[in-house]
């Protein structure tokens, strides 16, 4: 009985195997003609960094003739040097950083990028200790669990606290000019803690602060927290989870709840290697493409394998478990407190992939905002900024062929948009101010902490 | 039977001349390690048990008693200490990860294999419709032999310019106490300088000097080689000038009276003396390159076992404690052997060592 049953599944899995490959893949269209056909990635271990994981292992990159070797990077900024060296072709950046280079904040290069490479993905940890002493300002609901999003307010009477002590209050975040800066300070500066500026003659950041923020590597960030040299940190996963695994600190809020579908990640190539290599970027931009919609396709089924790949030690290398969590659609604040953030790492859902002006807008609009661009700027030059670095025509161009081959549907790509998201409402951000990238200078008047208009810092 | 008779002397000299080459033959195994062979052969050979098993005692039983009890307290105190990734890996959780490892090299090779099959499909594809076919080199991980391989190969090119600029400046500043005089601050000043703190400026000058790298050799890799010349050059360095400055001055005076030219002096004459201490000074040079080169791959993230340390430290898994020692004990006993091979060099070019 059995061995006819599997005799019959034999037969009906040859048949199917058959078929697929006498079918003919929609996916024969002309290959375009690469100029440089090896390439070297480079990545910081963090699960954003999925969709080049994924294009690698599932064929895509060699299915556009590429043929990619990825390697983990140090920190963010040997990254970036790395690229503008031309010893890596192109990175996992932060969107942060092909503005900052482009502007001149840090290293000088002209950075662009094609493919935006995700939303959210970060969280904000503190120190057991932090946590106990929040705790009693937090509100509980009905199940005894505190109500989120917690605020920073809740953190306010902490850093009071501390000051009353004497004692400096420490947060981590992973670079000057990435996602987790700037989130952090939003959040803090929305509970009226003062997260300190930036200044041409003092690049600490941490002119008024209240909080001194300071630069620590993602994968660094659990050790250092566990030393007592930081009381929290803003960080991409695995690294906030990994904390609560291993009992040395409680995320409290996510970036999701700071402002919904944010933009995070950026791939990023030198304007020069997109200028001598037209063919290689529009490939490179399909590969990805393709890789972000097996991410998030059938509602999240394939993250588990996602998982399984990111887990292994030449990507991630984390615990499965802790990558799970929040791949998978969870994310576990306090011990325990585990709940479901869906949306919390989002890959191709909502025009994710589309390198919209308007997040450059707001990049820029929080450098100047914290005094990393030190005067005030025109909203022309904030446009202007924004396409110069962002490239949706090359994105575009490469989702067009991408529906031409049927690897993508029609309406997975904003094709008539101008560029700009449509403004963001104040409930989808965490202090209720709303957002429009086509006005950077009203939206920085709305802020409370921060500079506008002409104002100066240290000045 | 006459044969018998016929062949005992021939015997006993054969005895004889099987022991006299065990003797000689010690001399290498010592060097190479393996002094605990010398009495098994003699056994072997049909020498008095007693005698030697004493001696094997001395050298195999007490270092392998010394090795079991460091695993016996490795394997008891591990577990008790508690960190953020879980307790300390005993003995048998690092040899799972050495498993591990292996196995993961396999699947690295099998990933190659398709890799190649495909490429073999696309390319008969190619030539069916007339194009020129594309032959292209894997671009998987690095597995961790091959991070050993480069290891080793960075530090033999290292250490390989590090002698070719060493042995000559030693026998410079031995021959001439105005050119030592002259170079001897330098030396000084350079010597006790971490390659932490030679790296960035490498880097930055061999990014820019070396620009069209070869592809057999990538820009990290020479910088990581660079770095480990200018931290392992100075004890050759050192010894050689103070083999040089030492040599008996009748041999000297001998080369003046026969009037040799200068080349000849050092060829026939001071070469020879020296070369014992020649040799201490690679050995040591050795030694630290190999040390050396583990932080500057680290610090550099250039390939090699120092960034399989690196990495693993970010991945921050359950398995990267053990897999790190894994890394540590492989890093100490390829550092252990390439000493042993630098004293069987010395051994075979030096006098000394058969006085």
């Amino acid at each position: 009985m059995t061995m006819t049953f599997t005799r019959r599944t034999a037969l009906a899995l040859s048949a199917l195997a058959l078929a697929s490959a006498t079918m003919l893949t929609p996916g024969q269209a002309e290959m375009l003609e690469v100029e440089k056909d090896e390439l070297k990635f480079g990545f910081i271990k963090l699960t954003d960094m999925a969709p080049l994981a994924i294009a690698y292992e599932k064929g895509y990159f060699e299915d556009e003739g590429l043929f990619v070797t990825l390697e983990p990077q140090a920190n963010w900024k040997v990254l970036l040097d790395r690229v503008i060296t031309g010893e890596l072709d192109g990175a996992h950046m932060l969107a942060g950083q092909p503005l900052a280079a482009t502007i001149g904040f840090g290293t000088k290069a002209h950075i662009v990028t094609p493919f935006s490479m995700d939303l959210n993905g970060n969280g904000i940890t503190v120190s057991n200790e932090v946590w106990e002493l929040m705790k009693p300002h937090l509100e509980s609901g009905p199940d005894g669990k505190p109500v989120h999003p917690i605020k920073a307010d809740a953190l306010k009477k902490v850093v009071d606290k501390f000051k009353a002590e004497g004692r400096p209050f420490n947060m981590g975040m992973v670079f000057p000019v990435s996602t987790h800066n700037y989130e952090l300070r939003y959040w803090l500066a929305s509970g009226g803690i003062h997260p300190g500026f930036y200044s041409p003659s003092d690049v600490s950041g941490q002119i008024g602060a209240d909080a001194l923020l300071s630069v620590t590597p993602p994968p660094q960030m659990p050790a250092t927290l566990e030393a007592g040299t930081i009381d929290g940190y803003c960080v991409g996963e695995p690294w906030n989870q990994a904390a609560v695994f291993k009992g040395i600190g409680v995320p409290v809020i996510t970036d999701y709840e700071i402002w919904k579908n944010n933009p995070e990640k950026v791939f990023g190539l030198t304007k020069e290697f997109t200028e001598e290599n037209p063919n290689t970027t529009l490939a490179l931009t399909k590969a990805l493409i393709r890789a972000a919609k097996w991410l998030d396709e059938n509602d999240n089924a394939n993250r588990p394998e996602a998982v399984e790949i990111l887990a292994r030690s030449e990507y991630v290398g984390a615990d499965a478990e802790v990558i799970a969590n929040s791949m998978t659609g969870t994310f576990e604040y306090e011990k325990g407190d585990k709940r479901e953030v869906p949306d919390f790492n989002v890959f191709y859902r909502y025009f994710a992939t589309y390198p919209y002006y308007s997040d450059a807008v707001w990049y820029l609009s929080q450098m100047r905002r914290w005094g990393q661009i030190s005067d005030a700027k025109s909203d022309e030059w904030f446009d202007e900024t924004a396409k110069s670095v962002y490239l949706p025509d090359i994105y575009l161009k490469a989702a067009r062929m991408l529906v031409e081959e049927g690897h993508v549907a029609e309406a997975d790509f904003p094709w008539d948009s101008d560029g700009y998201r449509a403004p963001t409402p104040a409930a989808d951000i965490i202090d209720g101010i709303a957002y429009d990238g086509k006005s950077p200078n009203a939206y920085l008047d709305s802020l409370t902490i921060g500079l506008k208009g002409d104002e100066v810092a240290g000045g | 039977m006459a044969n018998a008779t016929d062949t005992a002397p021939i015997d006993l000299s054969g005895r004889e001349k099987v022991f006299s080459a065990i003797t000689k033959a010690s001399g290498w195994l010592d060097a190479l390690g393996f002094s605990w062979l010398v009495p098994i052969l003699r056994m072997i050979a049909g020498d008095s048990p007693r005698t030697q098993l004493h001696e094997l005692k001395r050298v195999l039983l007490i270092p392998l008693l010394g090795i079991l009890a460091f695993v016996v307290a490795w394997g008891v105190l591990a577990p008790k200490v508690q960190t953020s990734l879980g307790a300390v890996p005993g003995p048998v959780e690092v040899w799972e990860q050495v498993e591990n490892l292996w196995d993961d090299h396999v699947r690295e090779r099998e990933k190659a294999a398709q890799f190649y099959e495909r490429q073999d499909q696309r390319n008969e594809k190619l030539v069916a419709a007339g194009k020129e076919p594309k032959f292209r080199t894997y671009t998987g991980k690095p597995t961790y032999f091959d991070q050993i391989i480069t290891s080793l190969f960075t530090v033999g090119l290292g250490f390989g310019i590090a002698t070719l600029i060493a042995v000559p400046l030693g026998i410079g500043s031995g021959l001439s106490k105005t050119f030592n005089g002259a170079i001897n601050p330098l030396i000084q000043i350079f010597k006790p300088v971490s390659p932490l703190a030679w790296l960035p400026i490498v880097t930055m000058i061999i990014s820019a000097t070396y620009a069209n790298p070869y592809d057999w050799m990538p820009k990290s890799l020479l910088i990581s080689a660079v770095t480990v010349t200018l931290c392992s050059m100075w004890p050759t360095l050192i010894n050689t000038a103070l083999g040089v400055a030492s040599v008996d001055k009748d041999l000297m005076n001998v080369g003046r009276v026969l009037q040799l030219p200068t080349s000849r002096t050092i060829t026939q004459v001071v070469l020879p003396s020296a070369l014992p201490l020649i040799f201490t000074g690679l050995r040591l040079s050795l030694g630290v390159g190999w040390m050396v080169l583990i932080a500057a791959e680290m610090l550099a993230q250039n390939p090699g076992l120092g960034k399989f340390v690196w990495d693993e430290f970010q991945n921050g898994s359950s398995q990267s404690l053990a897999k790190i020692m894994v890394a540590v004990l492989t890093i100490g006993i390829i550092g252990f052997m390439l000493d042993r091979l630098m004293f069987a060099l010395q051994r075979a070019f030096t006098f000394s060592a058969n006085r």
